[in-house]
C-alpha cells in the first residue's frame, strides 16, 4: 500500500534547522572580526556563552519541560553567540554564564520555548547583566591587533560614551577638553573596520554588512527591519546634526559605533519577536530606530539599540493586529 | 518630606475617589436589570457551558427554566447535571422536575487494532475530520473509527481516551454526561447516546458498516454483516442496508445474552451479560 | 507580445520538474475494461441511461447531465457494459461507475476522426453551447465544473476579457504544454468559437514563460487570428489558479464570493478550449484527455492521450509499473493532487497527471514549533494568515476564523510548502473550511 498524504506531496528544502545555520554562518564574520580585534577574551567569552545557552537549552528542555531535546534547532547557539557578541572581552565566566540563564531559561524557555518568546532572548541577558553588572559590563578593553593573546589589556571610553561625555561638558569648559576628548574619537575607518572599544560584535560594521549581504542572499530575512532601522536613526541624527551643528549628532558616527548595526541586523529581525507583515516591520523599524537616537541622545545611558529593541519587542503582538496584509479582492476595489 | 508624603496621599486619594464616582455611575446607567431567580437556577448547573441542553450555555438554560412555564418546563433538560440538578431547579422554581431515564454516550465501532489493522500509511495532522474527507481512513473500513480522537479534544468531562492498546477511543461510563459533543464532532457519526439501562446493563451494534459481509470483514473481524441472526431473536431488531440496529428497548437482562452468543463476528456488545465461551 | 505578467500577492517557486516537457503525446492505447464514473464533475450525478449487457461505441452517451450543474457522461470505448455499480475509486470509497468491457474499437458515426483543422464555425451561439452541453465537457484544468454554465453567461454581463489558461504551474505536468504544441491551432479556433458564444472579439493565451516552444508556436499562428493574443506569464505558483491569473492579466481581482464574470472575465483552461473545438467541429464528445505519467520514481515518464476511465495502474504499467522506491501515486500535480488510495482507480475528465514519488520528494520532516518567520504570510496568494488560522483551528475557536476569511483560502498549499518548521498548514486551513460551513 502506498502512503496516503493531505496536499501538498512536496515541501520546501528550507527548514528551521536551515534558516538557523544560515544565521549562524551570517554571524561567523562577526565572530571571526571580534577574535582579530579583541584577541583570545573574545573567543573564551563566545565560547562560554554559545555553551552556556546551549547547555541551558538542553537541561530545561529535557528535564523541565519533558519536551525532549529542543537544541537540534540549533537557536541557542545564536543566542549565545548574540549574547557573547553583546559583551566586552574581559566578561568574567560565572557573570556570562548568568546571562545565558537569564537569555534561555527566563526570556526564552520560561514562555514556552522557540517561538513563544515576547522578547529577545539574548537582549534580555544583556540587558540583565548591563544592569547587574554596570562596572564589568562598560569595561571596554581596547582593540588589540596581533597581540592575539592580549597580555596588556588597556580599557578606554567606546565612541558613544566619548560622544556622551561631550554631552554632559557645558559650553563653558575649556575648548582644549572638547578637542582633546573628540581626538580620541576613532576615525570613520576606524569604526567601519572596528578597530575601537565596545562589544565583540558590535565594533566591526563591515563583518556585520557582509552577515546581512548573507541573509539577504539566502532570503533569511528582508531588508525592510535593517534599512528603515539604519535610515531612521541617519535622519534623525542629520536632522538633528544640521539644526545644531553639534559634533555629538554627528550621523555617521551614530550610524558606525555601538550596537546599532549588530541590533538592526540580527536582533530586531529576529521572527520570533519582530512583526510577520511588511508594514508591521516598517513600522517596528522605525520606531526602533527614534527610540534608540532618543536614548542615546537624550537618555542616561550612552547606547539605547537594546532597549529600544526591547520595548518595540513588547508592541509587537499590537503591531501584528493592526498591520495585516490585505486579502485578494477587498480593499483595492 | 512630609509634604511630599501628604501630597502623595492627597493625589492618589483624590483619583480613587473620582474613579469610584465615575464607576458608582457607569455601573447606574448600564446596569442590566435581570430576573434574579437566573442567577441562582445558573448557579446550580454545572457550568460547563457545552451546550448540550440545546442552549447556548448554561445561563441561556437558567434563563429558559425560569421563563418556563410548567408545561415547558418538562422540555428542558440537563444533561450533564442529570436528575438530581433539574430536580433542585425544580424546587427552586416550584416545577415538578420530570423522570428522565441517565444515558451515555457509546461508540458504534469496534475497529480495534486487533479488529481492523491499519494498512494505509496516513500522513497528515492528526484530525479524523479532515481525514475522513481526504480518504476512506486507515483501516480501509469506509463506516469505522479513523482513531485520530477528534472525539477525545472535544470531551470537556475528560470521559473519553484514545486506549492505547485498542486504537479507539473508550467511554468512561462514570464520566460522561451524554451531553452529545462526541456525536456532533464525529465525522463518521460513530457515537450513539443510550440510555445506560438497568444496573449499566445494555445491548448494541457496536458497527455502522452497511457493506456486505464480504466486504465488511475484509477490513474488520467484528463487523456486522448483516446476518439477520439476531433480527430473529427479537422482532424489534430492523437489518437494512446490511446492518442491524438494536433499539434501547430491547432489554439486555432478558436477550442480550442470546444476542451475543450468536453473533457470528462479535459485533454486538452487551455491557453485562454473562456468556459463556461459544466453542 | 508585452512584456510577462504575474500576480502581485504572494506566490512560490517550486523546483519544476518538468521531465515529459519534450515527451510528444502518445496514444495509450485500449485496456481490457474501462471504468466510467457518472460523477466526474462538480454538481449531480448524471441519470444512467444504459444496463449490463448494452452494447456501445466510442462516444455513445452513457449517462446523462441530472439538472444544470451536472454533465453528460459518454462512452470511451466500444463493446459490451458488464457491471452498473458500486466500486472502489481513488480514495477507497465507493463510486458509482460502468464498467464497459472493450471489444473492438468502433466509433459512433457523427465523429470526425480526421486531425484537419476546420475553421469555419457554421453555429449560433445557441447551439454552440448546446453542443458543449451534449459533449460532457467540464472544467479541466481540475475543478471540473461544468463548461456550459460557464458558456452561456446571461447577456447583460458581457465580459470584457477572454482568458485562455495555459498556466501548467503544478510541478512535473506537462499535459497543457504539449497539447498547445502540438494542438496550437485547434486551441486557438476553440477560442474563436468561445468568443463567438460570449459575443466578444478578444481572446488571451496566458502561458508562462517556462513553455518556450509553446510560445513560439502559439505566437506565430496567432498572428492570423485576429484578435487571439499570447500573454508571456512569470513562472510562479499558483499563477494557474483563475484568481491569480485574472489578477496578473486584468488588474482585476474577484472579490469573495463573486465569480470572475462579475469582473467581466471568462477563463477556461486550454484543454478545455481543445475539448470544445472538438466537441464543436469534429462532433467528438469528451472520452480522452492528455494525462502526463511522470515522477521521480517512474521510469518512464511521458504524456498520454487516454481515454476516460482507464484504470490508472494500465497507464502506470506503461510506463514501467510501480518500483519499490514508490512512496505515493498522486492524481493531479504534487502541490494540489490528491494521494492514491487504490491504483485502480480511473482515468477522469479531470485527472491531469499520475504521478509515482518516492520519499526523497514526499518525505515530511517532522513538525516543529512556528517560528513566527511569517513566510506563510508572505507567500499566501490569497492574502492570508495561515500560521493563525492553524492555531485557531487546532484549539477549536472556529469563531474567529471568520474574520480571517478562511473561506477566501484556495487550497493551493503554497503556505504548507513553504513552512520551514514543517507544520501542514493547509491541512488546518481545509479543516477550518469544512468547519465554517458546516456552522454555516
Amino acid at each position: 500500500m502506498f502512503t496516503i498524504s493531505t496536499a501538498p506531496h512536496m515541501s520546501s528544502p528550507v527548514t528551521t534547522q536551515t534558516i538557523m545555520r544560515d544565521v549562524i554562518i551570517a554571524l561567523l564574520p562577526a565572530a571571526l572580526a571580534a577574535g582579530l580585534i579583541f584577541g583570545i577574551g573574545a573567543v573564551k567569552v563566545m565560547l562560554t556563552a554559545v555553551a552556556g545557552c546551549v547547555l541551558f537549552e538542553y537541561l530545561i528542555s529535557r528535564y523541565l519541560l519533558h519536551k525532549g531535546n529542543t537544541t537540534v534547532d540549533n537557536s541557542a547557539v545564536i543566542t549565545g553567540l548574540l549574547l557573547a557578541f553583546n559583551l566586552p572581552s574581559s566578561m568574567p565566566v560565572w557573570m556570562i554564564l548568568t546571562g545565558c540563564f537569564m537569555a534561555i531559561g527566563v526570556a526564552k524557555m520560561a514562555f514556552g520555548g522557540l517561538g513563544k518568546n515576547l522578547f529577545n532572548p539574548a537582549l534580555v541577558g544583556r540587558v540583565f547583566l548591563f544592569i547587574s553588572f554596570p562596572v564589568q559590563m562598560t569595561h571596554w578593553p581596547r582593540p588589540s591587533w596581533g597581540d592575539f593573546l592580549n597580555t596588556d589589556v588597556q580599557t578606554g571610553a567606546t565612541a558613544l560614551g566619548i560622544l556622551k561625555h561631550l554631552d554632559v561638558q557645558s559650553s563653558a569648559t575649556a575648548l582644549s577638553d572638547q578637542s582633546s576628548a573628540l581626538s580620541e574619537l576613532p576615525t570613520y575607518q576606524e569604526m567601519f573596520l572596528g578597530y575601537m572599544g565596545g562589544s565583540l560584535g558590535e565594533v566591526s560594521a563591515l563583518a556585520l554588512l557582509l552577515g546581512l549581504a548573507y541573509m539577504l542572499y539566502r532570503r533569511v530575512i528582508s531588508w525592510h527591519i535593517p534599512f528603515y532601522y539604519l535610515a531612521t536613526v541617519f535622519v534623525f541624527t542629520c536632522i538633528l546634526w544640521l539644526y545644531t551643528g553639534n559634533i555629538k549628532y554627528d550621523p555617521l558616527s551614530h550610524l558606525l559605533s555601538g550596537g546599532l548595526i549588530l541590533g538592526a541586523v540580527f536582533m530586531a529581525t529576529d521572527y520570533v519577536t519582530s512583526p510577520l507583515s511588511t508594514g508591521g516591520k516598517i513600522f517596528f523599524a522605525v520606531c526602533c530606530g527614534l527610540l534608540t537616537v532618543i536614548i542615546r541622545l537624550y537618555g542616561s545611558y550612552p547606547e539605547g539599540v537594546s532597549f529600544a529593541i526591547l520595548i518595540m519587542n513588547a508592541f509587537v503582538p499590537l503591531i501584528d493586529r493592526h498591520f495585516i496584509p490585505r486579502i485578494y479582492g477587498t480593499g483595492r476595489h | 518630606m512630609d509634604n511630599l508624603i501628604l501630597l502623595n496621599v492627597l493625589i492618589l486619594g483624590s483619583i480613587a475617589f473620582i474613579a469610584a464616582i465615575v464607576l458608582y455611575f457607569v455601573s447606574q446607567k448600564f446596569a442590566v436589570s435581570e430576573d434574579p431567580r437566573i442567577d441562582k437556577t445558573e448557579a446550580l448547573l454545572p457550568g460547563a457551558n457545552c451546550g448540550a441542553c440545546g442552549k447556548a450555555g448554561c445561563h441561556d438554560f437558567a434563563a429558559a427554566c425560569v421563563k418556563a412555564d410548567a408545561k415547558s418546563f418538562a422540555n428542558l433538560y440537563c444533561p450533564v447535571g442529570g436528575a438530581g440538578v433539574m430536580e433542585k431547579i425544580a424546587a427552586l422554581l416550584g416545577f415538578t422536575a420530570a423522570k428522565k431515564e441517565p444515558t451515555v454516550a457509546v461508540l458504534r465501532c469496534q475497529g480495534t487494532c486487533e479488529n481492523a489493522p491499519e494498512k494505509i500509511n496516513y500522513v497528515g495532522i492528526k484530525s479524523c475530520r479532515l481525514a475522513n474527507r481526504t480518504f476512506i481512513g486507515r483501516t480501509g473500513c469506509p463506516t469505522g473509527c479513523l482513531r485520530f480522537g477528534d472525539c477525545v479534544s472535544v470531551c470537556k468531562f475528560d470521559a473519553l481516551h484514545i486506549d492505547e492498546k485498542l486504537g479507539i477511543p473508550v467511554v468512561d461510563e462514570s464520566k460522561c454526561t451524554s451531553c452529545g459533543a462526541c456525536v456532533n464532532m464525529c465525522p463518521r457519526r460513530l457515537f450513539e447516546i443510550r440510555p445506560k439501562g438497568a444496573n449499566g446493563n445494555r445491548v448494541y451494534v457496536a458497527c455502522r458498516n452497511t457493506q456486505k459481509g464480504a466486504a465488511a470483514r475484509k477490513n474488520c473481524k467484528a463487523a456486522c454483516i448483516g446476518c439477520m441472526k439476531c433480527a430473529k431473536i427479537n422482532p424489534e431488531i430492523k437489518v437494512e442496508n446490511n446492518l442491524s440496529y438494536i433499539p434501547s428497548s430491547v432489554s439486555a437482562d432478558e436477550f442480550g445474552a442470546e444476542l451475543v452468543k450468536n453473533c457470528p463476528t462479535g459485533a454486538i456488545v452487551c455491557t453485562k451479560c454473562s456468556v459463556e465461551d461459544k466453542e | 507580445m508585452s512584456s510577462k505578467k504575474t500576480f502581485s500577492i504572494g506566490g512560490i517557486h517550486p523546483d519544476k520538474f518538468k521531465i515529459t516537457a519534450d515527451s510528444p503525446v502518445r496514444e495509450a492505447g485500449l485496456p481490457e475494461y474501462v471504468y466510467i464514473p457518472v460523477k466526474q464533475h462538480i454538481g449531480a450525478p448524471a441519470k444512467i441511461l444504459v444496463q449490463k449487457g448494452d452494447k456501445v461505441k466510442v462516444g455513445t452517451l452513457l449517462a446523462d447531465a441530472d439538472g444544470i450543474v451536472s454533465a453528460d457522461v459518454h462512452s470511451s470505448v466500444s463493446g459490451e457494459v458488464t457491471k452498473v455499480e458500486d466500486i472502489e475509486g481513488e480514495f477507497g470509497w465507493l463510486e458509482t461507475m460502468i464498467t464497459v468491457k472493450v471489444e473492438g474499437d468502433e466509433f459512433e458515426p457523427a465523429i470526425d476522426r480526421s486531425y484537419d483543422v476546420i475553421k469555419d464555425i457554421p453555429y449560433t451561439p445557441e447551439e454552440i453551447v448546446q453542443i458543449i452541453r451534449e459533449a460532457g465537457i467540464v472544467g479541466m484544468g481540475g475543478a471540473g465544473y461544468p463548461t456550459p454554465i460557464k458558456a452561456a453567461v446571461p447577456h447583460e454581463k458581457k465580459p470584457d476579457y477572454l482568458i485562455l489558461n495555459g498556466i501548467e504551474c503544478e510541478p512535473f505536468l506537462t499535459a497543457d504544454d504539449r497539447l498547445m504544441i502540438e494542438r496550437a491551432e485547434q486551441i486557438i479556433v476553440g477560442a474563436k468559437i468561445i468568443n463567438k458564444v460570449l459575443g466578444i472579439q478578444n481572446a488571451i493565451i496566458a502561458v508562462d514563460e517556462n513553455k518556450p516552444e509553446a510560445i513560439e508556436i502559439l505566437t506565430n499562428i496567432s498572428r492570423r487570428y485576429v484578435g487571439v493574443n499570447v500573454q508571456v506569464c512569470a513562472t510562479k505558483y499558483p499563477q494557474g489558479g483563475e484568481k491569480q491569473l485574472i489578477q496578473a492579466i486584468t488588474g482585476r481581482e474577484v472579490p469573495p464570493g463573486k465569480l470572475p464574470i462579475d469582473i467581466g472575465c471568462i477563463v477556461q483552461n486550454v484543454g478545455t478550449v481543445y475539448a470544445i473545438y472538438e466537441a464543436v467541429m469534429k462532433h467528438k464528445p469528451l472520452f480522452e484527455r492528455i494525462v502526463t505519467v511522470s515522477g521521480d520514481a517512474c521510469a518512464r515518464p511521458g504524456n498520454y492521450l487516454v481515454r476516460v476511465g482507464t484504470p490508472a495502474s494500465f497507464l502506470i504499467e506503461q510506463c514501467g509499473g510501480v518500483s519499490e522506491d514508490v512512496d505515493q501515486v498522486i492524481f493531479g500535480g504534487p502541490m494540489m493532487g490528491t494521494s492514491a488510495v487504490n491504483i485502480n482507480a480511473p482515468i477522469t475528465k479531470l485527472t491531469s497527471g499520475i504521478l509515482l514519488l518516492s520519499r526523497r520528494i514526499t518525505a515530511r520532516p517532522e513538525e516543529g514549533p512556528c517560528i513566527r518567520c511569517g513566510k506563510c504570510v508572505d507567500v499566501c496568494p490569497m492574502g492570508l494568515r495561515p500560521f493563525a488560522i492553524a492555531s485557531f483551528v487546532r484549539d477549536n475557536l472556529y469563531d474567529e476564523l471568520k474574520p480571517l476569511r478562511v473561506a477566501d483560502c484556495i487550497e493551493c498549499g503554497s503556505c504548507a510548502y513553504t513552512c520551514p518548521a514543517k507544520i501542514p498548514l493547509l491541512d488546518y486551513c481545509k479543516l477550518g473550511k469544512y468547519e465554517l460551513k458546516k456552522s454555516k
